[in-house]
């Protein structure tokens, strides 16, 4: 099916705040998930008769389990501190795209049938009865929220919108109302073990393969081991890594940082996917299954330390829940973590960015590069959403800014941040996150990235930056799609690992081992 | 006597439904660690960055100037207001009490502009118009009104306050004496009442919500501490 026309936004000096324009996005609406797949995850595939009453309960249940959902629908006051702080409504100034009305789609819900303001007066309190006009405003618009969190920096109380998306999604999965992208890919990490559905062979066939290509490109036979036993590093890097441009560059980045330090590391057949469309569905189970395969890959490998792969939401499953979720971490004290701990190596972050672990080579010497390889490059650094607002690196709050920057600045001579309200804990989302990396939701996107694309076209023109560099796949994918709708060459976009790539010394390094 | 029946159930209300709502949050779990980044690694550095939001609505001040500026005046403003409010309660006025009397007058008014500045922005900024509810203006124009009331008993029509001081003084030891007659601290006291009934069921649950917003109150330590809320630790055993 034909995506629907529509204009792409004027790229204007700076980012405005536009006028309302109700009802703008209202017909966007990603494919409903077919019966298969909803099958597979123990969901209905369709409305059934008692759909409110389903939709009801799981609200109840939500409410009981997260702490968050329960605080953020009561504690609004509607400011309106939150409403130009979304990249969804300064691309489409729909105002349910307003972190506010968006979650007052589900708060109209919650007094109604949860609060005594809104049993009693209703219309006072803007308490709403669950329709099925209400439930496609849900699955219209929290299907337009990429789950960012920008609001939540904004918010006197620290409202986060993603909570609230992902419990909208929860819910609509009960009812029968799934998404197919998300969902699709949820069964294909569980079945095979990956998001891309590629199977181990082909997967090996791939590794052997780049292995020829860097071996040509640089003399120097690195190679991308998979299913070692004993290895040391486990990496767990996003699938995209394996098959997608410009993913790729970073992945032999990878490959080059580890055959450089002397270090003996192994990929997982069964563990090869960083990432986990858990977080954007909501359900605690399912990200914690998707993620138990890392765990399951850690054990049976007998690896030491584990690192992760250019990928912002898998680095936010990975640094703040996976020790939650499977043990992978320190503190634990009952019998599930200690196994898995006892195994690991106490000199590191468990688990570790592979930002954090080449900065560190690069700081002690223990890898060489030459920045002047990349003299062609003025560089600046999209800070994707997750790694800034849901999670850190080093020891100091705030590392998830410094080190990529570091490590950038290692290995590049030009670079040039974007403006201030557009970086660090203020960055725009790409426009493509959670669960929306999908051509059924382009116009969104388009729409979605005009902020970032605002900031990026600041920096083009005044410092002439050709390179945007960012550490999530996610964003990868989605800018290469949608820059050149704005005028930009695809290229343009790549990985810090695919920098590093470029400047690092091969053979000195192997010297000094 | 109606005005001290309505300030017994007020009160009962406001207490009762405070501590139900203080309670049912702290016994729903936070089962992942949500904090908005960058954040504290430590307990005590939470503890620095809630009272920063508490006291100076830091992340409102990164968000909006005119929102914070009116927001901080009402807030500040109401808090003066309510400490002076003390002389009303405690048999003897302590030296600090006596002290702050004065600015505790004045910041009626800046509780005032700011409540007068928040309403405005409801009519006049179309994105703030769109997702204001009834209620929304509602509350201010209570808030309004009990700030006006308040002022005019102060300023204009001085109430006999001395017997508005035995009138609640008899109230807390369940010793019932007369209200002043007078309508406007009548009018006061009947929207301040009123105020204490809806707090608990109402948006106002902000106070009491944000020393509980998982985004502000956990430290950023996932790394070194495994954190496993009650429920999704039986998962760990089915393992």
């Amino acid at each position: 099916m034909a995506a629907a026309e529509f204009d792409i936004p004027e790229v204007k000096d700076t980012i405005e705040i536009p006028k309302l324009r109700e009802g703008a996005m209202a017909h966007a609406k990603s494919f409903i998930a077919p019966k298969p797949v909803q099958d597979f995850m123990g969901y209905p595939h369709e409305l059934g008769e008692d759909w409110k009453e389903r939709a009801l309960d799981k609200m109840g249940d939500l409410l009981g389990k997260y702490r968050s959902l329960k605080v953020f629908l009561d504690a609004c006051v509607h400011c309106g501190a939150c409403t130009d702080k979304c990249h969804y409504y300064l691309g489409t100034s729909d105002p349910k795209n307003m972190p506010v009305a968006r979650q007052d789609l589900m708060r109209q819900v919650y007094r109604r049938y949860f609060t005594t303001a809104g049993k009693l007066f209703p219309k006072l309190v803007g308490a709403k009865e669950l329709s099925k006009e209400v439930l496609d405003d849900w699955y219209s618009y929290y299907h337009q929220c990429s789950e960012c969190r920008r609001c939540s920096v904004f918010c006197p109380y620290g409202i986060d919108t993603a909570e609230i998306t992902m419990a909208g999604r929860e819910i609509l999965n009960h009812v029968g109302m799934g998404q197919k992208y998300s969902n699709e890919i949820l069964g294909k990490v569980q079945k095979i073990g990956n998001n891309l559905g590629l199977p181990g062979p082909a997967l090996e066939d791939t590794l052997l393969g780049l292995e020829e290509d860097i071996e040509a490109d640089t003399g120097v036979p690195v190679k991308l081991p998979m299913d070692v036993k004993g290895a040391e590093v486990l990496l767990v890097t996003p699938s995209a890594d394996f098959f997608s441009e410009p993913h790729v560059e970073s992945l032999i980045g990878y490959a080059k940082v580890f055959h450089a330090a002397g270090i003996n590391w192994t990929l997982s057949s069964h563990a090869s996917e960083a990432g986990n469309f858990g977080l954007f569905n909501g359900n605690y189970e399912t990200m914690r299954k998707v993620a138990m395969r890392i765990r399951d890959a850690a054990l049976e490998l007998g690896v030491k330390r584990i690192v992760v792969g250019e990928c912002g939401h898998a680095w936010r499953v990975a640094y703040s829940f996976w020790n939650t979720l499977t043990g992978i971490g320190y503190g634990g004290n009952d019998p599930f973590s200690i196994e898995l701990q006892k195994q690991l190596d106490h000199n590191y972050p468990q688990p570790q960015h592979i930002c954090e672990l080449t900065n560190d080579l690069i700081k002690a010497g223990k890898i060489q590069v030459d920045p002047s390889k990349n003299d062609d490059l003025v560089v600046t650094y999209h800070d994707s959403c997750n790694v800034a607002r849901a999670s850190r690196m080093g020891d100091m709050p705030g590392g998830q800014f410094i080190i990529p920057r570091e490590l950038i600045k290692s290995v590049v001579n030009n670079f040039h941040n974007m403006a201030d309200d557009t970086i660090y804990e203020s960055t725009f989302c790409c426009g493509g996150g959670g669960g929306l990396l999908t051509d059924d939701l382009m116009e969104v996107r388009v729409k979605g990235a005009l902020p970032r694309v605002t900031a990026l076209n600041a920096v083009v023109q005044e410092h002439q930056v050709n390179f945007m560099a960012t550490i999530c796949a996610i964003c990868k994918a989605q800018f290469t799609k949608v820059l050149p709708k704005y005028g930009f060459d695809m290229s343009m976009v790549g990985g810090v690992h695919q920098l590093v790539s470029k400047a690092i010394k091969l053979e000195v390094a192997e010297q000094a081992d | 006597m109606i005005f001290a029946g309505v300030f017994y159930i007020a009160t009962l209300l406001l207490v009762a439904g405070l501590v139900y709502k203080i309670f049912d949050y702290s016994r729903t779990p936070a089962p992942l660690k949500i904090p908005t980044t960058p954040a504290p690694t430590t307990q005590s550095g939470v503890v620095y960055r809630m009272a920063k939001e508490v006291v100076l609505f830091e992340s409102l001040f990164k968000s909006n100037k005119w929102i914070w500026v009116f927001g901080w005046l009402f807030h500040f403003g109401l808090f003066l207001v309510l400490v002076r409010h003390l002389r009303y309660f405690l048999p003897t006025i302590p030296e600090w009490l006596v002290f702050i009397q004065p600015f505790g007058m004045y910041a009626s008014f800046m509780m005032v502009v700011g409540l007068a500045g928040l309403l405005a922005r409801r009519f006049l900024v179309d994105r703030v118009r769109y997702i204001s509810t009834p209620s929304d203006y509602l509350m201010l124009v209570l808030l309004l009104g009990i700030g006006l009331t308040g002022m005019m008993t102060t300023f204009v029509v001085h109430t006999d306050i001395v017997a508005l001081k035995e009138f609640f003084m008899g109230l807390m030891y369940f010793d019932v004496q007369p209200v002043p007659t007078d309508p406007i601290i009548l009018t006061h006291l009947a929207l301040v009442a009123l105020l204490m009934v809806i707090f608990p069921i109402s948006k106002l649950l902000h106070a009491p919500g944000v020393f509980f917003s998982p985004t502000r109150n956990q430290a950023d330590n996932p790394r070194e501490h495994r954190h496993v809320a009650a429920w999704a630790a039986r998962l760990d055993q089915n393992n």
